[in-house]
């Protein structure tokens, strides 16, 4: 069984891909952040497109664990996987939850919700990826981005 | 509240609060529910505040950043204050307009500018 330790070396190692599970502690999820956009940089993303993955990520993870793991344990992990080359960046974030039905997120831009203060996440995740599915049970996102 | 855990650092001119971030990456949900209640204690401090939070030192904001503003507006708007902001990086400001933020805040160019809009 590989310790997070054991995961964090194995994306040292290739670089250009990563699987990580982790609890939900900010520092392990900005370390991986930064490891995706550091693969991004070597396979020459512009800043533009570091920017648009890295918030694309950063929203996945906050919904994996405020909503997927809104009634589990904070010590329960989730796992990131990555796989970035010359063309295009992969990404799996999968939860533990129940799952959710993406169709039912309302339009966070209509007016009545525009003052609302939570529910932008995956509207921005949509925007700035090429490609947002989910596994059927609602628990696992794949976030694809094709360099421009 | 210990002022060396603070998030921002908040200066007086013009008898405006001028709110800037510690962090770079505004991203993470503990410090954005810090950030917001340090805000929240300087809107509660004035009977009308005049904030301008400036983004000049921000690359990344996340949605849960976006919440925690319109949280902070709407209790400015409850104490008839103002809220500007200021400085934002143009592919933050593109996060404004995706979510059509840019029609809910007044948003300036710099903080002179924003200073010249209160009123």
């Amino acid at each position: 069984m590989p310790t997070d330790a054991d995961n964090q070396d194995h994306a040292a190692q290739h670089g250009d891909s990563g699987r990580v599970s982790f609890p939900n502690d900010p520092a392990l999820s900005e370390s991986v952040q930064n490891a995706l956009v550091d693969a991004m940089e070597r396979h020459g993303y512009s800043k533009a497109s570091r920017f648009a993955v890295r918030l694309a990520l950063a929203e996945a993870i906050a919904n994996a664990f405020h909503h997927g793991h809104e009634h589990l344990p904070a010590s329960l992990p989730i796992t990131v996987e990555f796989v970035v080359d010359a063309a295009k960046v992969v990404i799996h974030v999968e939860d533990q939850g129940p799952g959710f039905d993406p169709g039912t997120i309302p339009d966070p831009t209509l007016d009545e919700n525009i003052e609302k203060t939570t529910g932008r996440g995956l509207m921005l995740i949509r925007a700035y990826m090429s490609r947002v599915s989910y596994n059927a049970k609602g628990n696992r996102v794949e976030m694809v981005y094709d360099k421009p | 509240m210990a002022a060396n855990n603070s998030r921002l650092k908040v200066r007086r001119q013009n008898n405006v609060n001028i709110v800037e971030f510690i962090d770079r990456n505004i991203l993470d949900e503990a410090n954005i529910a810090t950030i917001g209640e340090e805000i929240a204690a300087l809107v509660d401090a004035e009977p009308a505040p005049r904030l301008l939070i400036s983004f000049a030192n921000v690359d990344h904001l996340s949605s849960a950043a976006l919440g925690t503003l319109i949280t902070v507006n709407n209790r400015v708007r409850g104490k008839q204050g103002q809220l500007r902001l200021a400085n934002i990086d143009p592919q933050i400001y593109e996060v404004f307009v995706i979510t059509r933020l840019n029609k809910l805040f007044s948003i300036h160019e710099n903080t002179d500018e924003a200073l010249k809009s209160f009123t």
